[in-house]
């Protein structure tokens, strides 16, 4: 049994908006173990990048609050410790990538220096041997010419370059899990190729648990081991890759999945899923994708479903009503 | 053989980027000798990386950029250097859907103005004519009537597109060039626009011009494809032909590269060394020697031509047949 190095536990995670608050991730559990990664997958607004910065606790309490749950790391509950605490904690124990790398790098500084910064903030080293650090895990992700690189402005680089440096910065403490929120989603394929190769090298190397938020199912097949699909703030379902991309239980990852153009399939007409995701602020009452479900039942516009275990361990979960029933095809809704 | 209803030879286009007042003038080689031909009720796509030049060839045949060198011929005249009042009867012939849904809308327009606009200068429609129509096409593209009245803000992305893809349908256009309609969309969204952009295909008679990153969308929509790397074509194909028999090395490694919503399938990936090369200073010889496996010398000197090697398969690599 392999430890577990992140837990989350019924986290809440809300928004003010027009001076009252919304929802933004409801409820949401799940664990990481060490030297694994697990996908986290969903459209645009279903709440997994607001999930990574409640984690990493960098949302702006001025309009947004965590207002339930746990976040253990190493049996800790980050959202207990202080601010002081916290800092320590980013970098150190949990680092983050984010999508757009030209805009997460601050641009008026040489890479070299903001490489140090965070190295010398986590270790107490001399800067001789922190600049020798930096060049280091500049070599270590793939850079060909370190020296130039830790001289050069980030406008310099190219998207590519920019996104290995990231994942340098967040590699060069050795942190125990690594967040990477959509990290190729800005990138060419030929690009994304060499990155995604670079993050399973980190992870064999150092045992590093990895988080990958990610919106593209092709990603997440190629990549993770265990795979939670969100909706509207929620978690839906929960499993092993394998058995998600052959056997979807619930009927917005069927969707999803179907919804994907696959590569040499000869097709020429996708199944898709009717209708939008639903508006924070104007939930449905019961299931959340009751509208857009061709399965829906009186029950799934009624009763929000429970997410439920679907096996002894805990590690294949879903949440629909028609776990305990035959579905039928609902032609109209 | 049928007419070709675009044709485009051997277009050039350049931008001039300036350094300061006494430097050496320099120029951004977007589009580098590029030919192709689309045939009236298919889709042509061009694929390719970002910076690839693949807008800016969409840009040059609706003749919002005039090409350095080279012809474009629509519909047996060449269009690439008349003046704007000679395009204008022709603006309703080819029209374009843009990539992002949300800045190509006046966000001060009701969708219906919206809509309606392109009637308003192509034609002399009374405004209840062009009410009626707009909402006709409203349905087509899966919103209703009552959608007419609102603003584009109160619209989602999906919705937003197909309110673009409405008003280039309005004049009923002969080719609409699609630059990435899709790729700011979320999957299921996604689907959803694919489709009705292939049932507005049957129905109207459409041709397209897809432009598109995603080779797996580009797969299901196209009938002929072309990948572009650095501003020229480097390999021209009929779908089946091009995913199963590739062969140019870039189209290789880019076929690859593309991650299969599959877990099953463990495949290899071709991992292409460093980045794409600086369009201001392009390399000499093959414009992909630099990062291609199979480099040779002749591959540093020698710039490849365009060659045929098999029915409306086109190839520009010095060694398309030993690899």
């Amino acid at each position: 049994m392999s430890e577990k190095l992140l837990e989350v536990k019924n986290l809440r995670t809300e928004f003010k908006r027009d001076k009252s608050w919304v929802t933004a991730v409801n409820h949401v559990s799940f664990s990481i173990n060490r030297g694994e990664i697990l996908g986290l997958v969903g459209e645009s607004g279903c709440g997994k990048s607001v999930t990574s910065l409640s984690i990493m606790r960098l949302l702006a309490t001025r309009n947004s609050k965590i207002s339930e749950g746990e976040v253990l790391i190493n049996s800790r509950d980050l959202l207990q410790i202080n601010k002081k605490a916290m800092c320590k904690v980013r970098g150190r124990e949990i680092a983050m990538i984010f999508q757009e790398p030209m805009n997460s790098l601050n641009p008026c500084m040489r890479i070299g220096r903001q490489l140090t910064e965070a190295i010398l903030l986590h270790n107490e080293i001399s800067k001789e041997a922190a600049a020798s650090r930096a060049y280091d895990v500049l070599k270590a992700v793939g850079i060909p010419e370190p020296n130039m690189t830790l001289k050069s402005y980030p406008h310099q680089l190219s998207g590519g370059m920019c996104q290995r440096v990231m994942i340098a910065m967040a590699m060069s403490c050795e942190p125990e899990l690594l967040i990477a929120d959509e990290p190729t989603t800005a990138l060419d394929v030929t690009i994304q190729a060499q990155i995604l190769e670079l993050m399973e090298e980190i992870r064999e190397k150092r045992n590093t648990g990895i988080l990958l938020i990610t919106h593209d199912l092709g990603v997440v097949a190629e990549m993770c081991s265990r795979v939670v699909v969100m909706y509207a703030g929620r978690i839906v379902e929960e499993k092993p890759v394998k058995e998600l991309f052959e056997c979807p239980q619930h009927p917005y990852t069927q969707g999803l999945i179907e919804s994907v153009p696959k590569l040499g399939s000869n097709m020429t007409s996708l199944p898709s899923i009717p209708g939008s995701v639903p508006d924070l602020a104007v939930m449905p009452k019961g299931c959340k994708f009751a509208p857009r479900c061709k399965f829906a039942m009186e029950i799934c516009r009624e009763q929000e479903p429970s997410l439920e275990a679907t096996d002894e361990t805990g590690t294949r979960r879903c949440r629909c009503h028609l776990l305990h029933t035959d579905r039928q095809e609902v032609t109209s809704v | 053989m049928s007419e070709a209803l675009v044709s485009v030879k051997n277009v050039v286009k350049t931008f001039p980027v300036n350094k300061g007042l006494f430097a050496k003038k320099k120029f951004v080689h977007a589009v580098n000798d590029v030919s192709f031909e689309i045939m009236p009720g298919e889709t042509f796509s061009l694929v390719g990386e970002s910076g690839c030049g693949k807008s800016t060839t969409g840009r040059l045949i609706d003749h919002l950029l005039t090409p350095d060198a080279g012809e474009i011929w629509f519909e047996g005249k060449e269009i690439s250097r008349i003046s704007q009042n000679e395009m204008r009867p022709l603006r309703s012939d080819i029209q374009m859907i843009f990539q992002d849904p949300y800045g190509s809308l006046n966000p001060r327009m009701k969708v219906q103005d919206l809509i309606g606009e392109p009637l308003l200068i192509h034609t002399n429609m009374s405004g209840g004519e062009r009410l009626k129509k707009v909402h006709g096409l409203l349905e087509v593209v899966g919103l209703s009537p009552a959608h007419g009245e609102r603003y584009p803000h109160e619209f989602s992305g999906g919705q937003r597109q197909r309110i673009g893809i409405a008003r280039a349908l309005t004049v009923n256009p002969k080719l609409i060039i699609a630059d990435e309609p899709v790729s700011a969309l979320d999957v299921s969204i996604q689907a959803q626009v694919l489709n009705l952009l292939q049932k507005l295909q049957k129905d109207y008679d459409l041709t397209y011009l897809f432009i598109s990153h995603d080779l797996s969308v580009v797969e299901m929509i196209s009938d002929r494809i072309a990948v572009m790397y650095l501003g020229t074509i480097v390999e021209t194909a009929p779908k089946r032909e091009l995913y199963s028999n590739p062969r140019h090395p870039y189209t290789r490694a880019l076929l690859s590269a593309v991650p299969v919503p599959d877990p099953g399938r463990k495949k290899k990936r071709i991992i292409l060394e460093g980045d794409l090369p600086s369009t201001t200073n392009l390399p000499d010889g093959c414009l992909f020697h630099t990062r291609c496996p199979y480099c040779t010398d002749k591959c540093r000197k020698e710039r490849p031509m365009a060659r045929t090697i098999g029915e409306g398969h086109i190839v520009k690599c010095h060694y398309n047949n030993k690899m």
